[in-house]
Formats: structure tokens, sequence, C-alpha cells
């Protein structure tokens, strides 16, 4: 087996991994940088982030105010000592792209410009159209070329994390292109691969959003935080589960049921004028807007369509200028994979699964507590999200925490640490390498690799959805618990050694029950509702109880072994989270 | 569910067991809303997992799926399957060498992607703490539509100099490099020139056009390929009369 040394071996190269990247190159150029990723960097799923991202830019806002919306729009679940450092460095990160070429939505003076949000008091998403997140991951990646010391390893598919004596010392890799097992050493390792949407039918995630990197985590030994809390969000293309971007409503987008009716208003997010206003009926949280979608389902108001019950997002009075400057791929999304003009007609959406806000558990400097680790954006849980995560923060998240965690990596690196020794790397890469041997070997049963998904996809979209409850989630575990039992009798169909897809999909399904698992047992333990985890039995928030993480382990038997911790309250006592009323 | 059926003839290559590609037909069904990708899938869940392509966000944005699709190059998950016959043939991008079924190596491209520089070059370098720099919306649109690629590489297998000439740098490194030149904030032109204006850059362009004319994004590597030849010419005159001007 090859070995590859570098200092910093950082897994996933979308957003966050890149701008850790950059930040190890730019702190101590000396280091070399392995950034590893399954896919081309450009291809990484912060490219299909729409509406925006949040920094303060207006002198009228200030830093308190974005404080404030993002730990009540988390229903007081984030760790409030991060969210103070992530309102700071918002701005100066976002300003840090506008450097590097970022090309944002500009004012006529020529200051970059910023939009409404959902649960936002005051404008401050930074866009670029509603092509956000793609300009910033083209921005980052083509940045990183400047630096020789960033190694980029693409299409490299991460199995294991190395472990020697409790500390991370590198990753094992299947090069895609010959099929090779590769062995990264390195003093440091960074995991940023994203989330997991795929764990669910409906969701706005790309196929590659599958959990590697919190199940890399997981199985090494890391806690899973607070993975009952799933985003859906309020604005999907039915069928597809196409993202339509929340900044549509930031632009003036209003929502109807089948009688042409601003539902909202029913659901303590009214009253409808004066209309536009802040944190309130269409701008409000996106969990709150989702759950209002269920309870208009279930009073028979929504709409029936082809691919099931739908409600209309109507920017018609928006007009075709301003929906072509500021939402141009949202109309050309809803032409081709709706029929629908937005100009001249609504846009058929229901809720999709769209976001985990829990992850990898990490400090306010992106370490996890396994030594050599650290982990950024939406793989790790920081914990600023808290129990609902409000549009436009998480592209911030990816650049302040990645940066972090670059920055971090590069002073432990740098810092006198010593890569392990090849023997116990060897002895580790072996390990992997028979894994993997015994997969290929395997005599199929009849399981498959599209079967398990399909069943853990409608376990998981039945037991822990929008709504839960106690017997809903039971149901859930025991599915999960059982489709872990199955996948181990999955065979391959394909055995070479060249690209091969079938044996990645395998190491992704895997991936995706061990977090499933972590996130039906987090669900059902937690006996409230608070955010985006809602239960029918339990409808209330329980802050004696329940103002607490929840930390999932993998026990010995892969069964998840469950602790908690409580919630860093540094100045903003729990309320409760107003939205509507007549405030502007 | 509509009736009707669509045979998928797709070009398949291991080269761990093959020693020249082949075509492998199966049959899918075909609902109104289908996209080609849509069928791929079909295939790789249902009839044969040995397929290999590579695909992700299923909304023209990741720019993973371009395939020959009937012999033009388009990404799959934006070409319905109602708007093709009823037998579809589909192979990996043109010009590029297969790796793998419909997967071909992207080195190359990646490569030229690099090669262009394709990051801001300031003018003067601007500390965070002084905030961003000024661009109006008009000076932001100069090169807006320049910054829309989505790195499909559908334009690579689109260019007939580029299937001749492999060392071409290509529509949409050109068109990156386009895109800073042409940045309010960027000084990097001349940094640029080097393999911008050089024989496999933009005068290797033949200027056919049929790079536009694939972009799925609309971004229109060929004009930029033409805006550049232009100011390029100009630099040379420049040079010729003002020697030593860049100093």
């Amino acid at each position: 087996m090859d070995l590859i040394s570098a200092d910093v071996v950082i897994v996933g190269a979308g957003g966050a991994g890149l701008r850790a990247a950059i930040a190890v190159a730019e702190e101590t150029p000396r280091l070399k940088v392995a950034l590893l990723s399954k896919v081309y960097p450009m291809r990484s799923h912060t490219v299909a982030a729409e509406g925006g991202a949040a920094g303060v830019a207006r002198d009228d806002d200030s830093f308190d105010n974005h404080f404030d919306d993002t730990v009540s729009g988390g229903d007081w679940l984030c760790d409030q000592d991060a969210v103070d450092l992530f309102v700071r460095e918002a701005p100066r990160e976002l300003t840090r792209l506008e450097h590097w070429g970022c090309p944002w939505s500009r004012q006529p003076n020529g200051r970059v410009a910023v939009r409404p949000f959902g649960g936002m008091k005051i404008e401050r998403t930074w866009y670029a159209a509603d092509k956000t997140g793609f300009h910033m991951l083209h921005t980052l990646f083509q940045t990183s070329l400047k630096y020789p010391s960033i190694e980029r390893y693409d299409e490299f598919y991460t199995t294991d994390l190395l472990m020697v004596d409790g500390r991370c010392v590198g990753v094992a890799a299947i090069e895609m292109r010959s099929g090779q097992l590769r062995l990264f050493r390195s003093k440091v390792v960074v995991v940023a691969t994203g989330g997991a949407g795929r764990i669910f039918p409906f969701t706005t995630n790309g196929a590659i959003k599958t959990g590697d990197g919190m199940a890399l985590a997981y199985r090494a030994g890391a806690a899973l935080k607070d993975m009952e809390f799933i985003q859906y969000h309020p604005t999907g293309l039915p069928g597809t589960g196409i993202l339509i971007t929340e900044g549509s409503r930031g632009e003036g987008g209003i929502l109807v049921n089948k009688d042409n009716y601003r539902y909202l208003q029913d659901y303590d997010l009214g009253p409808l004028d004066p209309w536009p206003r802040k944190k309130a009926m269409e701008l409000g949280p996106r969990d709150r807007l989702s759950q209002a979608f269920w309870h208009e389902q279930k009073k028979g108001r929504t709409i029936k369509g082809p691919h099931g019950d739908v409600v209309h997002l109507d920017l018609r009075h928006l007009g075709e200028k301003l929906i072509d400057e500021r939402l141009p791929l949202v109309r050309d999304l809803a032409i081709s994979y709706a029929g629908v003009d937005p100009v001249r007609a609504p846009i058929p959406v229901r809720p999709v699964v769209h976001y985990t806000m829990g992850g990898i558990d990490t400090d306010i400097d992106a370490k996890t507590r396994i030594d050599g680790l650290f982990a950024a954006g939406e793989c790790a849980c920081v914990s600023i999200n808290g129990a609902n995560r409000l549009g436009s923060n998480s592209l911030t998240e990816l650049l302040v925490f990645g940066a972090r965690a670059g920055q971090g990596a590069a002073r432990a690196a740098a810092g006198g640490r010593s890569f392990a020794g090849e023997t116990a790397i060897f002895e580790q890469g072996r390990m992997a390498r028979d894994g993997l041997s015994r997969l290929f070997q395997r005599v199929g049963s009849g399981e498959t690799v599209s079967g398990l998904r399909r069943d853990m996809n409608a376990a998981m979209e039945s037991g822990a959805g929008i709504y839960r409850t106690e017997e809903s989630l039971r149901a859930a575990c025991a599915t999960m618990r059982k489709i872990r039992d199955r996948y181990a009798s999955v065979a391959l169909d394909d055995k070479s050694n060249v690209y091969n897809t079938d044996l990645i999909q395998t190491l992704e399904l895997g991936a995706m029950i061990d977090v499933a698992n972590a996130m039906t047992a987090s669900a059902l333990a937690r006996k409230e509702s608070r955010g985006s985890h809602q239960r029918l039995d339990f409808e209330k928030r329980d802050d004696d109880k329940f103002l607490k993480h929840s930390l999932a382990y993998r026990a010995a038997d892969g069964d998840p072994r469950l602790e908690y911790r409580d919630v860093v309250i540094t100045r903003s006592q729990p309320g409760k989270r107003v939205y509507g009323g007549r405030q502007s | 569910m509509s009736e009707r059926q669509v045979e998928l003839e797709i070009l398949r290559y291991d080269p761990d067991k093959d020693r020249e590609p082949r075509f492998q037909a199966y049959r899918v069904p075909c609902p109104e809303d289908w996209v080609v990708l849509d069928a791929i899938n079909y295939v790789k869940d249902r009839l044969d997992r040995t397929l290999s392509y590579r695909w992700s966000c299923h909304m023209a944005v990741c720019g993973s799926c371009g395939m020959m699709i009937n012999g033009e190059p388009k990404l799959s998950c934006k070409t319905f399957l109602r708007d093709q016959p009823d037998r579809i043939r589909i192979e990996p991008l043109a010009s590029f060498p297969i790796e793998r079924d419909l997967v071909v190596v992207m080195g190359d491209f990646m490569n030229k992607l690099g090669r262009v520089k394709p990051y801001l070059v300031p003018a003067e370098k601007k500390a965070v703490e002084d905030g961003s720099y000024l661009q109006s919306p008009g000076q932001l649109k100069k090169f807006k539509q320049y910054t829309l690629c989505i790195n499909c590489a559908l334009c690579y297998a689109a260019c007939p100099q580029y299937a001749l000439n492999p060392g071409f740098i290509g529509p949409a490194a050109l068109a990156l490099a386009h895109r800073y030149n042409s940045d309010s904030r960027d000084v990097g032109r001349t940094a640029r020139a080097d393999v911008v204006a050089s024989n496999e850059g933009i005068w290797e362009c033949s200027f056919v056009g049929a790079c536009s004319e694939v972009c799925p994004e609309h971004v229109d590597p060929a004009a930029a390929i033409q805006q550049t030849k232009i100011a390029s010419t100009i630099d040379y005159f420049k040079d010729l009369l003002l020697p030593g001007r860049k100093g």
C-alpha cells in the first residue's frame, strides 16, 4: 500500500474543506496539505446553495441582532459562545471572500447588497443572485489553486480514520480511478464532508450527501451531536426535491393554499399586514413554515399534484425584471423541472429534507474530542444552529468554522506534533484493506444496495419526519437496526477495480445507516418538542429536562449510546420564539 | 406513469476486462418528467449495478453529468426523455479518454483550469478591516456571465479544435481567464497572458462557436475568446509603439 505523508489531511473539498485548506496555506505555507474528496471540488454540494450568506452589513444592524435571531431561531439549543464568535467573524469572512473575487450582487453605490431572509430581523444576507453557494464554492476552489502547498486528491473516497492510541493519525482512502487503497499519514485530520440528506427519500441534497464524514468520526469514537434535528426546507419542487430558495420569499414571494389563502397567518406568523415585514409570515423560520404545511395538509387545504400534495409559491407580483435579476436560477429551475414559469404562474412546492443541524461534536475551535481530529461545515455540530438553522447561516458557518479548523490544524501541525510510526499506520491500513477484501468476496444473499436504501428512506420518512411520536420512532429505530443487520450481507455485483460505483454506493449506504441509527435513537430519547424536532406526544419544549445536547456514541455492538451535555447559555435565557406580530 | 418505454444504448468499457468499448442496451420506462439521468439511475438501481457514471445535484449546477446523448454533449440531468427518440445512444464526452463506461478522465481539463491563474490579482492587497472593494452593478455585469461556468466540459467535447489538438487550453479555461481579466478588481491580465495569449491559447481557436452552442449556462466562451483576442492584439500594438511600457 502506498503511504502518502502530509502535515494536514482534509477530507472533503466543498466550502468548508477548501476554506480550511486555504487557512492552513495562509497560516503556515510550509505545511503540506492533502485535500481529499470523493468528487472534484466544484461538484461538492455547497454548489447548490442558492439564497445567500448571513453577516451583519448595515449600519442599523448589530452583532447582537444576529445573535438574538440565531439563538431564538435555534429554539435556544445553540451554544451561545459559539454564536457570539460566529456573528463577529461572519462579516470578516464574507469580506475576505469578496477580496478573493466572489461576485456578490451590488448596490448602485458599489457596496455589497444584502437581502432579507427568514427569521432575520434586518437584511443581512449577502448574495450572488440566487447562485450564492455556486459562486462561493468556485471562488474558493479557484483561489485554492494559488497555493502550491495544497495538493488535491480528487475522487478519493475515504474509508477509515486511522487511529493509534486514541489519536487520529491519518486516513485510508480508495483512489477511485485505480481502486487502490492509499494510506495518508498526517499530524492532523480535518473532516468537512457535508450533510446526510440522502438518508431521506425526498431531499434537496445531491446524490453525494451521504454522511460519510459523520460516520467516519462516529466509528472512530466521536459523538454525533443533536442528530434528531433535521431541517425541512418549506419550498422544494415536488418529485425532484429541487430547492427553491428562501431568497424568493426574501424578495417578496408568498405562500398560498388551495383557496389562494396565505395560510401562514393561521400559525402564529401573522397578521398579514403590513407587508413585507421581517420575521413574519413567509419570512418566518423554516421549521415553523414546514410544520404549517403539515397542518394544512391534515386540514385538506393543500393542492393535489402528481407527486403528492403541494402549496403554491407565488412570485408573479415581483415582475419579470426583478425575477430575472435576483432569481434567475429559480425561474430556470421552475420552467425546466416543474413546467411552470414563475413570471406567469405560481410554483408548486412542498417541504423537503434539506439540512442536518446535528453532526460531529466540536468545540468552538472546530476541534472534536478525538486528539488530532477537527470537523467543520454541515458534517460538524459546533452548535450555532441549535434545533433549527436560520437560512443563510450555513454558508457563513462553513467559512467561519472552516477557517478556524484550518487555523487550528495548522497550529497543531506546526507545533511539534509528530507523525505516527509507519508500522502502526500499516497495521491500520491492513485492517481497512481486509474489510474491503471481505466485501469484494462476499457472496450475494439477495440484499441489494438499492433495495436497502429504499427501505431506509421509507423508514426515516414515516418514522422521523416533520412530526414524530414514540410509536413512529420506535418503529424507525427497529427498522433501522434491522437494516444495519441486513447490510452485513450486501454483496457487490461489480468486482472491477476501476471507478467502481457499486462499491462506493455500498460504502455510502453503510455510512448512512450508521448516521440514521444515531438520528432515530436521539429523536426517540428527546421527549419534548423543540425547533425541527416535533413530538405529537410531547408538544411542549421542556427546558428542565432537555436544554441539553444529545450525544450519540457508537457502542461496541453498533448501537447508539446516548449522553447529554448542557447547552452553553451566556446572556440569552430561553424564552418564547416570537414571529409575526406587528414588529417591523 | 406513461406507457412509453425507451431503449438506452449505453457505451460500456471497463479497462480491467474489455479490450475495447461496446454498447449495451437497456429498456427503461419513460415518465413524462424524467430526464436521461433518471433513466440511467433506473438502470443502475434495478437492472445493472455495474454501470459507472458521475452525477450529483440533478439540477444542472454541479457539472458532473455531462455525456454524449445521441451524439451531442449534454447534461443528462437537464435532457428530458420526452424530447428524445425511442432509442437513445449514450456515450462518454467526446475528445476525452474513457476511464470507465460514461466516466471520462478529467485530469487534463482540471490542469488547464489551473494554468490560466483563475484567481483575483488585486492592484493592492486590502486588509479585511478595510472592507470590500467597491464595484458598481455595471462593472459586475461586464464579467458576470463568465462567472457562470459550471466546469461541465461540454464545450471541450464540442470543440473541433480540442479534438484535433489536445494541447489547446480550450473554451472553459479561456472564458475563466477572461472572467478575471474583466473584473474591475483585477490587474492580473499580464500574468495570465503567457498561457492565454500563447499558441495553445486564444490563437488556437478557429471561432466555430460550437462551445457557446452547447453551453448549458449560456456562458458564451466563444465571445470571451474573441474579446480576449481583441484585447491581446491591442496589447501587441501598444508594446510595439511604446516599448517597455510594462516597465
